[in-house]
């Protein structure tokens, strides 16, 4: 559990980028930070593994506050991916995924073999393990980056609009192994990112964000759907558009779901496993 | 064209070896002063460099510094050192050691510049300390661009030695005041031709060095050409 | 001080042979830098093979290329010419890259706004690319400038006349007066130069904010913002 109690950051130049911020993050689930630019998401997920420090308030993680560990040992206990994966451009990939653990120390040969399962994990072919990260498409890359975020087995993984800079199609690739990993892991995943389709597809629990890291609503994808807390976030989720008020429509073909200005949006199948989140 | 013949049989007379001012002995105190220069500007240029390129802090004071080296001409501060310590190697190492600092300094902190700052930020975010991320990430991604200011550094220091017999420090310089005093124009033709091969040796040495240090899987995504312009400047002086 | 009362007119003749020599190949490399970087930057091959040999000649040092030269161009040892000649060759060697980079640095987008709204390619070069790369140009000049005042002093151990006879008369005489009155004014000089340059570049260059001689890469170092 990761607990944000009151924090605020004021940055040197002035800004106010969060106001005293609380909230809490439960353990196993993934919470999704979603906003846009200047909704302080990116500042909230740095703050927890202390790339950037609190003006005021504390966060807690599982009841320690993460002033307690040194900065550098907190942030080898949490994995973190970012966008455009920051891999070290003269490691191979391999060695890229190994670092964290060599840093704590753990035998080089020992790290690389442990390196080779979690690019399995991440559903690379092992042959890439020789590569440059330059040699690798962007996709590659981000499933690097999240192998090396995994690669100390951290509890936490802080993952910064990990998915932005790929094309569309590969990242629902990258969505959908991620919600497969989460499955077979269990971490607790804080995520970011501007794309609210994004946010309603991986979080258990999604924390909508306006200027200045205020919370317009938390909850789950159901409810913020079901019951949009305001006007703000009923735009942002794209409920006011009618996007997301859609209807049956019958047709020649079969049944059609359509939205509130009649475009067709989906097929209505039958739901074959698990509840809606 | 004469006096080109003349030179080379200059180089090439064997009676202009195996003495205390043989060639060989001469090149090998080109050399010498060279290095040491190269070696003492880089122990104290290099660390300076890091510190400015890793912390971001002290930019202006380079420029300045590089600015104000540019301007300053060797020859007299060389000769002015040598009025207050006398003839010899100390005058040339002390003008020569300030004049290859400059480019060295720009080298080690373009170099880390250079560096993605993304790459960085992960790196610290990671879990790396402030030495590691210098160490791992920062020295080694930014050889490339250190090896071009110490080459452009070699060739100013190679040309300039030059000057050092000027006052009393020996090196191929000597051929050419030798031959200014005595009127004999192939003698200082042959010092100058001997000169100049070295500084092209030196720019080839350094160039293949600079293919060897560019860290493999940074080839692909960075320019070619990783000279250091700005300290390109001032390199023939001698 | 006494040193420079008593001599007071004969630094004045040095000064005025000091920039008769200087300041014709500052003047020189930067026109003849122009057709340069344009060629090289016309062709992809050419820029490579044009940088590559200005590059070389730079490697050579300069007291022996003001001894080899007289014998290629048949002057005398002693004449000014070939201290001109000698920097002009490195003044290009430095200015065709800062010209070459500049022209470069041009938006391809404003350029093919120019050919749009109907600049033909003459007229758009002198017109639009070589006044947006001014900036560039400016740093570079500066750069040779100041480089070209201090080299010149070298021309003084073969005998030909500049400040640096200061240096190599003081160390005869043993006066450390006049050489330190050397240095000082060469720089004085190099900074006298530099600033007028600096002024002239203002004048034609108004729109644009100077850049420095080292050239204004201060934002990469920005810490990435955590403001997303």
């Amino acid at each position: 559990m990761i607990e944000f109690r009151g924090v605020s950051k004021l940055f040197p130049d002035g800004t106010l980028a969060v106001d005293d911020f609380s909230l809490v993050i439960p353990s196993r689930k993934t919470t999704v930070f979603v906003g846009s630019s200047g909704s302080g998401k990116t500042t909230l997920l740095r703050m927890i593994n202390r790339m950037v420090d609190t003006t005021s308030g504390t966060i807690e993680i599982d009841g320690q506050p993460t002033t307690a560990l040194e900065a550098v040992a907190l942030r080898r206990s949490i994995g973190y991916v970012m966008q455009n994966s920051g891999l070290l451009p003269h490691l191979r990939v391999v060695d890229n995924v190994a670092t964290v653990p060599v840093l704590n120390g753990v035998p080089k040969k020992e790290a690389r073999e442990a390196a080779l399962v979690l690019l399995d994990t991440v559903g690379l072919d092992r042959s890439l393990a020789e590569r440059y990260p330059s040699q690798l498409s962007g996709g590659q890359q981000q499933r690097v980056g999240v192998a090396r975020g995994l690669a100390a087995n951290p509890n936490i993984l802080l993952m910064d609009e990990p998915f932005g800079a790929v094309d569309p199609i590969v990242r629902s690739e990258l969505q959908v192994e991620l919600i497969r990993l989460q499955r077979d892991l269990d971490k607790t995943i804080v995520f970011v990112t501007h794309d609210i389709d994004e946010a309603f597809l991986l979080g258990d629990q999604v924390v909508i964000l306006e200027k200045g890291g205020v919370i317009a609503q938390v909850g789950s994808p159901t409810e913020i759907l079901t019951a949009p807390a305001n006007e703000f976030v009923a735009t942002f989720i794209g409920a006011e558009r009618g996007k997301r008020a859609l209807s049956i429509q019958k047709t020649a073909t079969g049944d059609i779901l359509v939205d509130s200005e009649g475009r067709a949006a989906g097929v209505l199948v039958q739901q074959s496993e698990g509840v809606v989140r | 064209m004469n006096f080109l013949i003349q030179a080379f049989a200059f180089i090439f007379d064997p009676k202009h070896y195996g003495t205390a001012n043989g060639i060989e002995v001469r090149l090998g105190q080109h050399l010498l002063i060279s290095f040491e220069v190269l070696v003492i500007a880089a122990l104290i240029a290099i660390p300076v460099g890091y510190l400015i390129g890793h912390t971001g802090r002290g930019r202006a004071f380079a420029i300045g510094f590089s600015g104000g080296v540019r301007a300053l001409p060797t020859l007299g501060f060389m000769i002015l050192i040598a009025l207050g310590v006398g003839i010899g190697l100390g005058a040339p190492i002390v003008a020569l050691v300030v004049l290859a600092i400059p480019s060295i300094l720009a080298g080690a902190y373009s170099g880390f510049e250079a560096v993605d700052r993304r790459t960085v930020d992960s790196a610290r975010a990671m879990g790396m300390n402030e030495l590691q991320i210098v160490a791992k990430v920062e020295v080694p991604l930014g050889l490339p661009l250190l090896i071009g200011g110490l080459r452009a550094a070699s060739l100013q220091v190679i040309a300039t030695a030059t000057l050092a017999d000027y006052v009393g420090g020996g090196g191929l310089g000597r051929f050419i005041f030798a031959g200014v005093q005595t009127q004999d124009y192939p003698q200082m033709l042959a010092g100058s031709i001997l000169v100049i091969f070295l500084a092209i040796a030196s720019e080839i040495l350094f160039s293949i060095i600079q293919r060897l240090v560019v860290p493999a899987g940074v080839t692909a995504g960075r320019p070619k050409d990783v000279r250091v312009k700005s300290s390109r400047s001032r390199a023939a002086l001698g | 001080m006494n040193w420079i009362v008593n001599n007071g007119d004969l630094i004045g003749q040095l000064v005025v042979a000091h920039l008769a020599t200087a300041i014709p190949p500052i003047i020189l490399s930067f026109f003849l830098s122009i057709p340069i970087g344009w060629f090289a930057n016309r062709f992809q091959v050419s820029r490579g093979i044009l940088l590559t040999v200005f590059a070389l000649l730079y490697a050579i040092p300069s007291l022996p290329l003001f001894i080899v030269l007289p014998l290629i161009i048949g002057t005398g040892l002693r004449d000014p010419i070939n201290v001109v000649i000698a920097l002009t060759i490195y003044g290009i060697a430095l200015m065709a890259r800062s010209t070459a980079d500049g022209l470069a640095s041009v938006d391809p987008d404003v350029r093919q706004a120019a050919t749009a709204v109907g600049y033909s390619a003459r007229s758009s070069f002198w017109r639009v690319e070589l006044p947006l790369a001014g900036p560039v140009l400016l740093a570079g000049i500066r750069v040779v400038a100041v480089s070209t005042i201090s080299l010149t002093t070298v021309g003084a151990v073969l005998g030909i006349d500049s400040l640096g006879a200061l240096f190599t008369d003081g160390y005869q005489r043993n006066i450390p007066s006049e050489i330190l009155t050397g240095i000082v004014v060469t720089i004085a000089l190099a900074l006298a130069v530099d600033f007028l340059i600096v002024r002239i570049g203002r004048l034609l260059m108004p729109w644009s904010r100077i850049v420095g001689a080292g050239g204004g890469r201060s934002a990469r170092r920005q810490r990435t913002a955590a403001t997303a």
